[in-house]
């Protein structure tokens, strides 16, 4: 089982009363600063992009079979501007990284050539199975060359992994040996752990630069379905087809009709969203017994089947995500979310997941609501409205919130047992006074505070120490009084649909949009409300845009 | 209780091919008193970076007393029973300068970083790794005790060296495969690990190539891979060679499987810190690394107790100051279960012996924080202590007070200690080129 965790770039505001630790789990301090350097003026300068665990993980499988599994842990990406996928454009690789990446190859490479799998993944038998085979070997290097590198290897390159595969069979006395030491090479070089683009004279606009063809394509593919081009795709880049706006139109069109949309949708919103920080969500046992890691992933899996339903099944407006009543649950969320879910599936057959909908009245609806969101910003024994509050500005609205100051004075501090505020808004309250701490908790208060019927494992209640619950508030000048309403307020916010264009082109691209194509970016946004904020409408339009592939000239 | 001993892990990494078990060592590898390699060549130092946010109460920790007659504050007593082995600072600071004082990042990366900066600067451990790492089979080895791969590790702006968050895991990776007892009688190559090395050396010869295929943003991340790459070359490397025996050298035997689970439960910190500087212990004297570095908690660190909706983090800014005690009750028990914990790392080293000394006493276990006084972010008067002697460099069981001046100080001193050559560091007012001169032997 693959387990990936990273730190986050994460701020936090303190609040005498309430304390706001960024994260229910783990902070990395310096990445707060400095994990990448993001200040840099964006450009569009093609870029190397580390494959991220899932990526790895879903070309493994492409390539050499479902039951490809992989041990071991990948050193952690930064979130950079709001996501992952830009700081895998900005991340190195360390000596421990460059080992687990060793590690993982051998494993792979040594379980692809075992007894069980190479006669269906070698397309050759060796003349001699304790000697080279050269011929052997490149018929099976190249088929597996071009779907790692993403290209066809170079004469050069074939014949480096050649020798490589031949001189560690004559070694070792062993041709499958000798052939997965250069199979574990190739998936340690950086052709493979890196996407790397080619910029190349732009056909149609001449004295500028484009990706080549096969560049086009591996950001399209990774754009749609998260993993590596098929062969159809690459097929496409090889013939010059997909040089034509024909050509790419129609390769656009099967990719957003795919099934395999879903895998790409799923790993965008799982960016966007943070859900990756869900794998260090834990809360107290005692406080929240039924709180499980099951649990959190049922929450973060019934979060993932809500939105795609709804922007693929459905093609729904993006903005019903803040208000669908629709979701699909287990029963160990019913658990949770204290509804009863039937799951009718044989004695010993895995939780079934069953469409859900919230009835008319019930306090939730939209993502928001959603055990994930209010679980994974909060604290491990508590609620949080701060971090929430944050949490949203920022990841649903693209909004910074202002880092704190150091050597802050707390000339007040509360003490949370002080029987006269028993909720988090009289806390807050009482505290409205620090002049140097209300700025920024005005920003990001009165929404979380909007949240605080749910409990930090997402529990509904409508008291806190024996005092009801008040969740009336504002959020840029729109009145909400409970989740509900503020799920409808915040659907209506223009931010809203604008954070998803900036995130959603930004993960594309591997980096943030440069102010020189800020014009190309509100087009897309325009089309994006013309389209009804359907999200694979956005998704191809993007991808249409000569704008998703141009380059600065190489240096 | 499961336990998993190394003969287990190597029979289920090499599915039953047959494994040479060290023999006992031969008497003619050593010198006389076993403090040294045979080759009359000192035991290596070794150097362990030990990090937990929050640090304590100003007033509570530091020694009234200059010198060697101090007693440490009502916060480190806990120390005690190491005294004569530590030394410790008052007084240091952070300088801000004109940056935007991230709390609880500044004060780490000044103490471990030489100033506050983005991007991130190597770390001490990297820097002291480049001179003493690079002939064991681990350069450095990065672990973190609450569950994540948080570390204060860092290569470079780009290279974050992600911590271990699992013991077992280690214990698999050090002693499992590829790990060769110093003191056996026979070596043999692995052949197939001769075949990596070379493969390796193959991609290596394509550097110039690949680097020149990519922009110019992406050169140095790219040359960033190939020294992690030679990184792993060396370590092959290494593996190819009969290791020097080491007197001390055994594998730790029937290690606890043990991972700490999600919820920064303090107890699960504390028992991964133990577990780990177990196998640090014994990977540094079995000669495998020489550099490591910890993270217990991390800065703005959210350990807790079982049952209690509060943080470490969270007391440090909501808990009143008792009036009669003069400093925040449950913030304190939980920065005393931080020295106990760095005290029983220590310990652990100490426990080690090598001919008439420890292992502690031939490394310098550092510990550093991020604030002065976390209730208000403040990173005025920073306290930092070391153990051991980094091998007779230092003088131990000294008090130095030098108020108002930068942490960098300590993090130069140890540097030297270990032989490393530099003779300033640090950035802006946090550069210095003054070392805490009554540590030095």
């Amino acid at each position: 089982m693959t387990r990936f965790t990273l730190p986050r770039i994460a701020t936090f505001l303190v609040a005498a009363g309430v304390v706001a630790a960024a994260t229910p789990a783990v902070i990395d301090f310096a990445s707060v600063k400095a994990a990448a350097p993001a200040a840099a003026e964006a450009t569009d300068q093609a870029l190397m992009r580390r494959l991220t665990p899932q990526q790895y993980q879903r070309i493994v499988s492409d390539v050499f079979g479902v039951d490809m599994e992989i041990q071991g842990r990948f050193e952690p990406v930064p979130r950079v501007s709001g996501l992952l996928e830009v700081g895998t454009g900005k991340v190195g690789l360390t000596a421990s990284g460059f080992q687990q990446y060793y590690t993982i190859a051998q494993g792979i490479a040594a379980k692809a050539l075992d007894e069980q799998h190479r006669d269906f993944l070698v397309p050759c038998k060796p003349a001699n199975a304790q000697a080279a085979d050269a011929a052997c070997a490149q018929q099976f290097l190249t088929k597996v060359g071009e779907l790692l590198y993403r290209r066809p290897l170079a004469a050069d390159e074939m014949k480096t992994q050649v020798d490589l595969a031949s001189k560690g069979a004559n070694d070792l006395k062993n041709f499958y040996t000798g052939l997965a030491l250069s199979l574990e090479s190739m998936m340690v070089q950086p052709q493979f752990i890196y996407r790397q683009e080619t910029v190349v004279p732009s056909k149609s606009k001449p004295g500028q630069f484009e990706l080549d063809a096969y560049s086009k394509a591996t950001r399209l593919s990774f754009f749609f379905w998260d993993t590596s081009p098929d062969r159809i795709l690459m097929d496409a880049a090889k013939d010059g087809s997909l040089d034509t706006p024909a050509g790419m139109k129609k390769q656009i069109e099967r990719l957003a009709a795919s099934p395999r949309l879903e895998d790409g949708m799923r790993s965008f919103f799982v960016d966007m969203l943070q859900f990756d920080q869900l794998d260090l969500v834990g809360k107290d046992a005692t406080l929240y017994p039924n709180f499980t890691r099951n649990a959190v992933d049922d929450a973060r899996e019934q979060t993932l089947r809500t939105i795609t339903d709804h922007l693929i099944n459905q093609n729904g407006d993006y903005r019903g995500l803040f208000t669908t009543r629709k979701t699909f649950l287990t029963p160990m969320l019913g658990s949770l979310y204290r509804v009863s879910v039937r799951s009718d599936v044989p004695n010993g057959y895995p939780q079934e997941w069953t469409a859900y909908q919230y009835p008319e009245g019930d306090p939730r609806a939209g993502i928001l609501t959603h055990v994930s969101f209010v679980s994974l910003h909060s604290h491990p024994g508590r609620t949080s409205p701060t971090i929430r509050g944050k949490a949203m500005r920022e990841v649903m609205l693209c909004q910074k919130v202002p880092d704190p100051p150091g050597n802050v004075n707390f000339t007040v501090v509360q003490d949370t047992t002080n029987p006269l505020y028993k909720t988090a808004r009289e806390r807050l309250n009482a505290h409205a006074t620090e002049a140097m701490c209300t700025g920024c908790h005005k920003i990001t208060d009165p929404i979380g505070l909007a949240l605080e019927n749910f409990d930090s494992d997402g529990a509904y209640r409508t008291s806190e120490n024996g005092a009801p619950i008040d969740t009336n508030g504002t959020i840029d000048g729109k009145p909400f009084n409970n989740a509900l309403t503020l799920g409808q307020v915040v659907s209506q916010l223009p931010a809203a649909t604008s954070c998803l264009v900036n995130r959603l082109s930004a993960y594309g691209l591997g980096r943030d949009v440069p102010r020189s194509q800020g014009d190309w970016l509100k087009t897309i946004q325009a089309s994006f409300a013309t389209n009804g904020y359907r999200v694979t409408d956005l998704m191809k339009t993007l991808a249409a845009s000569p704008e998703f592939y141009q380059s600065a000239a190489p240096k | 209780m499961s336990t998993l001993n190394r003969r287990t892990v190597l029979r289920g990494m090499l599915g039953g091919t047959a494994i040479g078990v060290g023999l006992p060592m031969l008497d003619c590898f050593l010198d006389v008193n076993g403090e040294a390699m045979a080759d009359g060549a000192p035991l290596p130092k070794t150097f362990v970076s030990w990090f937990q946010g929050l640090g304590y109460a100003p007033g509570f920790w530091e020694p009234k007393k200059v010198g060697t007659d101090f007693e440490f504050g009502v916060q480190l007593q806990a120390l005690n029973p190491l005294k004569k082995k530590i030394n410790i600072v008052s007084g240091l600071k952070v300088f801000l300068d004109a940056h935007p004082a991230g709390a609880h990042s500044a004060g780490p990366q000044g103490c471990l970083q030489g100033g506050v900066s983005t991007p991130n600067l190597p770390s001490i451990d990297q820097i002291v790794a480049d001179a003493i790492g690079t002939r064991t089979r681990y350069r450095s080895i990065e672990v973190s005790c609450d569950g994540s791969q948080t570390s204060n590790s860092s290569r470079s702006a780009t290279a974050r060296n992600p911590g271990q968050p699992s013991p077992t895991a280690l214990y698999a990776d050090i002693f499992g495969t590829g790990f060769q007892d110093p003191n056996s009688a026979t070596f043999t190559p692995d052949p197939v690990v001769m075949a990596r090395k070379s493969v390796l050396s193959a991609v290596s010869d394509k550097r110039e190539k690949l680097v020149a295929m990519v922009g110019a943003s992406d050169r140095a991340r790219l040359d960033e891979y190939f020294t992690s790459l030679r990184a792993m070359e060396n370590k092959l490397q290494v593996q190819l060679e009969k290791p020097s025996p080491m007197e001390a050298c055994a594998v730790p035997k029937n290690f606890k499987k043990f991972e700490v689970q999600p919820g920064m439960l303090i107890d699960e910190a504390r028992e991964a810190n133990r577990l780990f500087a177990q196998l640090l212990a014994h990977a540094m004297s079995c000669g495998q690394t020489n550099v490591a570095s910890l993270n217990f908690g991390g800065s703005l660190s959210n350990l807790r107790r079982a049952g209690s909706q509060q943080t470490f983090h969270m007391y440090t800014h909501e808990e009143m100051v008792d009036p009669v005690l003069g400093y925040q009750k449950e913030v304190s028990w939980f920065s005393n279960q931080v020295t106990e914990s760095v005290l029983e790392f220590a310990q652990i080293f100490d426990s080690i012996k090598e001919g008439k000394g420890t292992l502690l006493d031939r490394s310098i276990v550092m510990y550093s924080t991020d604030s002065g006084y976390a209730r208000s972010h403040s990173v005025e008067n920073m306290p930092m202590y070391t153990f051991g002697s980094g091998g007779g460099a230092f003088k131990t069981g000294v008090h130095v007070s030098a108020p108002g001046d930068g942490v960098t100080r300590v993090g130069l001193t140890v540097m030297q200690a270990l032989g490393v050559p530099i003779g300033s560091w640090g950035i802006e007012s946090n550069t210095t080129s003054k070392t805490v001169t009554e540590f030095l032997a």
